[in-house]
């Protein structure tokens, strides 16, 4: 506790940092209190196609939606997929990564095994692979991002614990005979926090790219659920007549994935020096 | 290194294997199979049981599994169910668009992130290193769909100009197929330049700080010499390994921006396969993708032996 | 210029940000280096005495820098003097590898892994000379055998991580004198190497010395390789030179207490000592010296004046000097 505290403090300390975590927290709170601050129920059809004004802070789209409010909601689809399928990832990817780090051998051979398979593949086109299987929508979305997330996991929290391992008092642990599980839970896995920690945050900014990408291409979150990547494509058609339609989900797209990505560096920078360049 | 090359391609065989089974078991696993994709709300249970039996869909999976691989090596990779032609001509003339995008984006990569990675490196903690890392934070962040309808919109709006949907192969018409390929590689190569320029200028810091560069100054070198001769060289490494990964990438992953600019490659036609439910066509898509992703690691791998001295195959 | 190299006053900075003052990593060096001297600069590691050398060779980097003050008069080739402080670095350049040339501590480490030993004997011969690639093939076999490289005709060919240790200190020491430098630095050229290579290291660089009208200056923190390679040796401590004076009367008449410890802590074969002895205490370090002498907390004789006054750098006997105030000036003046 005292060290995510002395965490926070150095993230704060760093410009970087500030920005990332400012601009996280600003994101959450907009996903959070979507159903306070939207104007207007996210699938509300009124008048078609009206440019930005006060009324309609980004403009509405073909259906006459809303779009500041369809936006606000995106977040929060875009937060709860991303934090899902992270999750599910790093779950898996974590007890994965520490049997296979901790048994080594056969064990370690066949889990590494599938995961490069998984790894080999271009992600996108996994994503598009396990969503066809799972089916659309919201779950098989974060079910299928998260699978993707597992191969990344499970490499950093292998190669963590294989380093951990290699540590003197680790070793002595071993030989005075404390018992195998202990020993993992006890000496291993700090050792496995900090990096760890910094690949779910670029792994949040990936989650949320993939999420976007798969409703881009029709295969993720489907309409009229509003999700950023799901708007812009329908608001290819009519881009050269109402660019705000296509332009504020965009911007969303790449303002949170930016400052996730912030975030994910500053946190690399202040957990783990030896990787600051 | 001739035996390497041989071995490395024998053992490639159970990989292939393995994912050509891992890709037919799971196209089995898609609910609503291809009969009742193509026959839509059409479909009786009767109806089903005719197009199964027509496509081999009714026997069981191992056969299945047997005859389009018995197929595959003979390099017969079956008819789409949907239109009936044969798929593996049809990969080959797909993949010549995505094999030239992939080259086009990653020159625009290396042109754009090779240098200014080891300027950045070389300017360390100086206003031109924070501005080509601020860029690389942008090019890693903004996603590649993203990229393209913001400038396909900027470009409409501005000067009214619309990137062309009917595609020209490049010895049909040279000029009209790279203004096709235009806008897609500089998008794609913008979006890979981020991450080689981070690599780039991480590795290029990581040798400056070694003893052979000091003497190298020491014999009084120019920092022209240490940094090309010698940082960069001994650089190279990582940044190739990291180019292979996105090139090998690049040949499904393209496919949002293919989609976008209506190329037809092959990961357009892999993502219509998949919705066409149609299955020798994805599975002959995946298995070369594949393929050719392995060619390009064992690619790396024996570039590692020219770029480095210590590594040797024999 | 009756010196090869005079340094004055010579004192490093070490940069701590805008609005702080910045360190003295090594401060008030006076050093005089004679043509066809072996000077041997020994102390602890951090004491100053490796980045002293590369200020020489102008290899200084940020957030290191030459302090205010400081100068080193060096007599060029030409027989012009040149103040290296002040140089551009296109001159510098020249000097580097040519007039003033280094080895360092680690020869495993020291050559570029991704050329050929030729390559990089060429490069200091390219980089200063206008040999043809059949002449520069001359120099470099003949250079190989002067450091009594065997087979040197397929070394040259070899990469480094073909050759072992010893061999590239070897190699190190060739490109080091290839173009015939006035001077050259060694830091801590035999600490990475087995103690056999050691010595063969050390015979080497004493013979070849016979052949080059080449000053060496020998960084070391091991006595034993100033005794058996320098004339003249100088003493540091936390950035300042504490003792300097001849070899022998460095060994026979030391008059620092750290100097005393430094001899004190040596182990040699013959003697009968029943413990190692051990200077207590450590080094302050840099930033934190007090107002007094830098030894005071770690001497034995440490009195009222020394926690208060710092001592100068005295003349205690003709060529001896020495900081301290059990030693006071012979007459007056100080160094």
């Amino acid at each position: 506790m005292k060290s995510f505290v002395e965490t926070l403090r150095k993230l704060w300390a760093d410009p970087m940092g500030k920005i990332g975590m400012v601009g996280v927290f600003l994101l959450l709170a907009m996903a959070v209190c979507a159903p306070l601050i939207a104007p207007y129920p996210y699938d509300q059809i009124g008048m078609r196609f009206q440019s930005p004004s006060g009324e309609h802070l980004f403009g509405t789209d073909k259906f006459g939606r809303d779009i500041f409010s369809r936006v606000l909601y995106g977040a929060q689809v875009s937060i709860q997929v991303g934090v899902i399928a992270v999750g599910i990832g790093a779950v898996f990817g974590y007890l994965l990564g520490l049997a296979a780090g901790y048994f080594e051998g056969v064990v370690d051979r066949v889990i590494m095994c599938v995961m490069d398979v998984l790894f080999a593949f271009p992600s996108i086109l996994l994503a598009i692979f396990i969503s066809a299987v799972l089916g659309k929508g919201i779950g098989p979305t974060m079910v299928a991002i998260g699978i993707v997330n597992i191969p990344v996991f499970c490499r950093t929290v292998r190669a963590a614990v294989i380093s951990a391992k290699g540590l003197e008092y680790v070793k002595n642990a071993k030989s005075v005979g404390v018992k195998t599980w202990p020993i993992l839970v006890r000496h291993i896995s700090p050792n496995v926090v900090a990096p760890f920690t910094v690949q779910v945050t670029l792994a949040l900014s990936g989650a949320i790219l993939t999420e976007a990408t798969l409703s881009f291409l029709g295969m993720g979150i489907q309409p009229p659920s509003p999700s950023w990547g799901s708007m812009l494509s329908e608001a290819r058609a009519d881009m050269a007549r109402a660019p705000w339609v296509a332009l504020f989900p965009l911007l969303f797209i790449v303002v949170t994935i930016l400052v996730f990505n912030i975030l994910g560096d500053a946190l690399r920078d202040v957990l783990d020096p030896k990787l600051k360049v | 290194m001739r035996n390497y090359i041989l071995r490395r391609l024998l053992q490639l065989i159970p990989v292939l294997l393995g994912i050509s089974i891992a890709i037919f078991a799971v196209l089995r696993l898609i609910p609503g199979g291809f009969a009742s994709g193509m026959l839509g709300i059409d479909a009786t249970p009767e109806l089903i049981a005719q197009v199964n039996a027509r496509y081999g869909l009714d026997q069981p999976v191992v056969t299945q599994y047997l005859k389009w691989m018995g197929g595959v090596l003979r390099g017969d990779f079956g008819q789409s169910f949907r239109s009936g032609a044969e798929i593996l001509p049809e990969i080959l003339t797909r993949f010549k668009v995505t094999a030239e995008l992939t080259i086009l984006a990653a020159v625009v990569s290396w042109i754009i992130a090779l240098p200014l990675g080891m300027l950045a490196a070389v300017k360390r903690n100086t206003m031109v290193d924070r501005v080509v890392r601020v860029v690389a934070l942008l090019g890693v962040s903004v996603p590649g769909f993203a990229l393209s309808i913001l400038i396909i919109l900027i470009l409409s709006l501005t000067l009214n100009y619309y990137p062309p949907l009917n595609y020209v192969s490049f010895f049909e018409d040279p000029l009209k197929n790279l203004e096709m390929m235009l806008l897609p590689s500089l998008i794609l190569g913008t979006s890979m330049a981020g991450s080689v320029m981070r690599m780039t200028r991480s590795s290029v810091l990581e040798v400056l700080r070694q003893d052979f560069i000091k003497t190298v100054r020491a014999k009084g070198a120019s920092e022209r010499v240490a940094i090309f001769k010698h940082a960069l060289r001994n650089a190279l490494i990582p940044i190739v390994t990291l180019i292979g990964m996105q090139m090998g990438s690049l040949l499904g992953g393209a496919v949002v921006v293919e989609q976008i600019f209506s190329l037809p490659g092959l990961g357009q036609m892999t993502l219509t396969g998949i919705n066409n439910r149609d299955f020798p066509v994805v599975q002959g898509c995946v298995l070369f993708i594949a393929f050719v992703y392995v060619l390009v690691n064992l690619v790396v791998d024996l570039l590692y032996a020219y770029i480095d001295p210590r590594i040797s195959y024999d | 210029m009756k010196h090869l190299l005079e340094m004055r006053n010579l004192s490093i900075d070490l940069f701590r940000g805008k609005k702080l003052p910045p360190v003295k990593l090594v401060e008030g060096v006076d050093i005089d280096i004679d043509k066809k001297q072996n000077f041997g600069v020994v102390g602890e590691s951090g004491c100053g005495k490796s980045i002293t050398c590369s200020t020489l060779m102008g290899l200084l980097s940020f957030p290191l820098s030459v302090g205010e003050g400081s100068s080193l008069r060096f007599l060029r080739e030409d027989g012009t003097e040149s103040e290296l402080t002040s140089l551009s670095r296109a001159e510098m350049r020249k000097i580097r590898g040519k007039e003033i040339s280094m080895i360092f501590q680690e020869p495993m480490t020291a050559l570029d892994p991704m050329y050929t030993i030729e390559d990089q004997i060429n490069e200091t011969l390219r980089f200063h000379t206008d040999m043809t690639r059949a002449q520069m093939h001359e120099a470099a076999l003949e250079m190989l055998r002067k450091v009594k490289i065997p087979r040197a005709a397929e070394i040259l060919k070899d990469y480094p991580h073909h050759l072992s240790g010893g061999m590239l200190q070897r190699v190190m020491i060739a490109i080091a004198l290839i173009n015939n430098p006035r001077l050259l630095i060694a830091d801590e050229p035999t600490t990475a190497l087995d103690v056999t290579i050691q010595a063969q290291i050390l015979d080497l660089m004493n013979d070849l010395r016979e052949s080059y009208d080449t000053s060496v200056i020998m960084i070391t923190h091991d006595l034993g390789v100033i005794a058996e390679t320098c004339e003249e040796v100088a003493v540091f401590y936390a950035g300042q030179v504490i003792e300097q004076a001849s070899v022998d009367a460095i060994f026979h008449e030391a008059a620092h207490p750290y100097t005393a410890g430094l001899l004190r802590s040596v182990t040699s074969l013959g003697g009968a000592q029943k413990t190692l002895y051990a200077i207590r205490g450590t080094v302050p370090t840099a930033g934190n010296f007090s107002a007094g002498c830098r030894f005071a907390e770690r001497c034995e004789y440490c009195q009222e004046r020394c926690r208060k006054e710092a001592p100068p750098l005295a003349v205690i006997a003709p060529g001896h000097t020495c900081r301290c105030w059990l030693h006071p000036a012979q007459k007056e003046g100080t160094a």
